[in-house]
């Protein structure tokens, strides 16, 4: 799993700057703070786009591209993926072009040494964590992209001649945009898509009462007063879609894999909120790869699959927004069979039927999301207020309310908006998340010796591991890199080396580790895999 | 998840809201409502002092 965050961008005093020229400077901010300002630290690597393919439909078709929002063409320069076997670790042999590709500026990509991606996606700096496997390395991974974000901010305002930016973690401005957090899950590519939508729809939809990380207005362009638990579901349009820009769906279909087509699809989930607190973060990505999880096991579990596919909602769009508006968590849902349940009862069904199916004997992290899930779902049915330190639109309510009840302020007051929008700041001086954590108000689940840690360095047993350590020890021959290949560039070869990793679980520590240490240089690492 | 090592370190002083059953409503709400009066101080230190031009300068162009 991963999440990408697109961050908000602000250069104060000058609200019409250009985003995509501030958000180059935040990529580059960071690749020159990182190589500690020396000048010629070889050239940076390109983006791989040979594997990219965004108009592919998961319901197994792909979109024409004319007949595609220019917005959704992100491979460009792309071909069609290629297939190939999903052999072991080797590489393939590529030309070395004799003219250097032209860079486009406002085309940045960074890959890091810890096996991120930063770069600039629509007009916003976009930090993607390495793929991890458990909801706690997300945390962490997601934690080291806001301090990634703070050094690039930190490096700006140092520099005079740069301009000052400002970058938010939220995911609305209150004006009609918004711009997005998105989880992305490795499935089975044997579960029917159609079988994923049925299962996921009420899950998502509902899933806000622990997820959401509360706004101030209501409707798209906040022309609305008052509060909601969810930045993202006024702009949710649709059930399900291929876009991520316009027409928002609940279930996007993206059929990008990043990996072995024939074996997995990643799920693209577009529909959540970027959190702060800890505890909401690896709520909002364990529960969903543990209903992910139940869809893989269908088979094993046709009744508690069932039991839930049977919770379809009437209308699950419009239930999005009224989720999101019910602050009693009260109120409830139509189902499609007639029945009705709150989003609390809906989640107390998934948390059951996934509980049961999982049994007694399982792996220490599923039971912690199992534990913490129920104990939060409990809670909200009690008193809201009790999980102030765990669900961000709660704790961000009720300092809103304490604004509200010591200044008189209504709803449409600026105090509220602005204290919506400050929320976020990665800056600890002055993001009000990050007073809230100083004064421990909110619970943390990683250590900050950790995140320092998963700054530089890559999650041990993905395949981000020989990405992040390849760019690290071997940065200058790494000509290009993407989620599932590294193209090294070593002078002593005719051409160039292309080590597809369409397997996400290979590549990780226990799988090249020993040859990693072995190789004092790329061109011995180039030399030493096979080719395929 | 399977399979994988998971480090467990919980903070030392966690606090008694953080366990699962639900603590007694009015204490608690009562508790929650001093350390929100201090919190707001520490937000008034750092809130925009003027709101409205802040919260109008904050324009995003949309992304995905």
């Amino acid at each position: 799993m991963g999440i990408e965050t697109e961050y908000g961008i602000v250069e104060p005093g000058r609200p019409g700057a250009n985003p995509m020229l501030l958000s180059s400077h935040v990529v580059a901010a960071y690749a020159a703070a990182v190589a500690g300002g020396q000048p010629g630290e070889g050239r940076r690597a390109r983006w791989d786009y040979e594997d990219e393919d965004p108009l592919a439909d998961a319901r197994g078709f792909r979109l024409d591209r004319a007949s595609a929002h220019p917005s959704l063409l992100t491979d460009d320069p792309a071909r069609p993926a290629p297939p190939g076997p999903d052999a072991d670790l080797s590489a393939t042999d590529v030309d070395r072009p004799g003219v250097e590709p032209y860079d486009d500026p406002g085309a940045a990509t960074s890959i890091l040494t810890n096996g991120a991606r930063l770069y600039v996606d629509h007009a916003h700096p976009e930090f993607s964590t390495p793929e991890v496997t458990n909801p706690r390395d997300a945390v962490l991974w997601d934690r080291a992209g806001e301090q990634v974000m703070l050094r690039a901010v930190r490096a700006l305002a140092q520099n005079p001649a740069m301009p000052d930016v400002v970058l938010y973690k939220n995911n609305v401005d209150g004006k009609g945009a918004s711009y997005g957090m998105h989880e992305n899950y490795l499935v089975d590519r044997q579960v029917p898509f159609v079988d994923l939508v049925a299962l996921l729809t009420p899950f998502l939809v509902t899933r806000q009462v622990f997820t959401g990380a509360g706004r101030v207005g209501r409707g798209p362009t906040g022309q609305g007063a008052g509060f909601q638990l969810s930045q993202r579901a006024d702009y949710i349009e649709a059930e399900v879609g291929l876009e991520t820009t316009l027409r928002r769906p609940i279930v996007n279909t993206r059929d990008e894999p990043h990996a072995d087509r024939d074996r997995w699809r990643r799920l693209h989930v577009i529909i959540g909120d970027a959190t702060s607190l800890e505890v909401a973060t690896f709520l909002r990505v364990g529960t969903t790869s543990l209903v992910l999880w139940l869809a893989e096991h269908a088979g094993r579990h046709p009744e508690a699959v069932q039991s839930l596919v049977d919770l379809r909602l009437a209308d699950p769009v419009s239930a999005v927004q009224q989720v999101s508006r019910d602050l009693t968590l009260a109120e409830p849902l139509d189902l499609a069979d007639g029945r009705r349940l709150t989003a609390l009862e809906i989640q107390q069904a998934y948390l059951e039927a996934v509980g049961a199916a999982l049994g007694a004997d399982i792996d220490v992290a599923s039971r912690e999301v199992l534990d913490r899930w129920d104990s939060v779902l409990a809670r909200l049915a009690v008193d809201p207020t009790s999980c102030a330190r765990e669900v961000e639109w709660v704790a961000k309510l009720r300092v809103l309310e304490g604004m509200r009840r010591r200044d008189d302020l209504r709803w449409d007051h600026p105090r509220l908006a602005a204290m919506d929008i400050q929320w976020s700041d990665v800056r600890p001086e002055r993001g009000i998340y990050q007073r809230l954590r100083a004064a421990g108000a909110v619970e943390l689940l990683v250590d900050d010796q950790d995140v320092a840690r998963a700054v530089v360095e890559p999650p041990e047993d993905t395949r981000a591991y020989f990405r992040g350590t390849v760019v690290a020890r071997f940065g200058s021959a790494v000509r290009a890199a993407s989620w599932d290949s590294v193209v090294l560039d070593v002078p002593e070869l005719p051409t160039l080396r292309r080590v597809p990793l369409r397997d996400p679980w290979r590549g990780s520590r226990a799988h090249v580790g020993a040859l990693l240490e072995q190789c004092p240089d790329a061109a011995t690492l180039a030399a030493r895999l096979g080719v395929g | 998840m399977a399979g994988q090592d998971q480090r467990q370190h919980r903070r030392e002083d966690e606090d008694p809201h953080d366990l699962p059953e639900p603590a007694p409503a009015a204490p608690a709400a009562q508790g929650r409502d001093a350390e929100v009066d201090s919190l707001l101080e520490e937000i008034d230190e750092v809130l925009e002092s003027n709101a409205e031009s802040f919260v109008r300068g904050f324009v995003q162009k949309g992304g995905q």
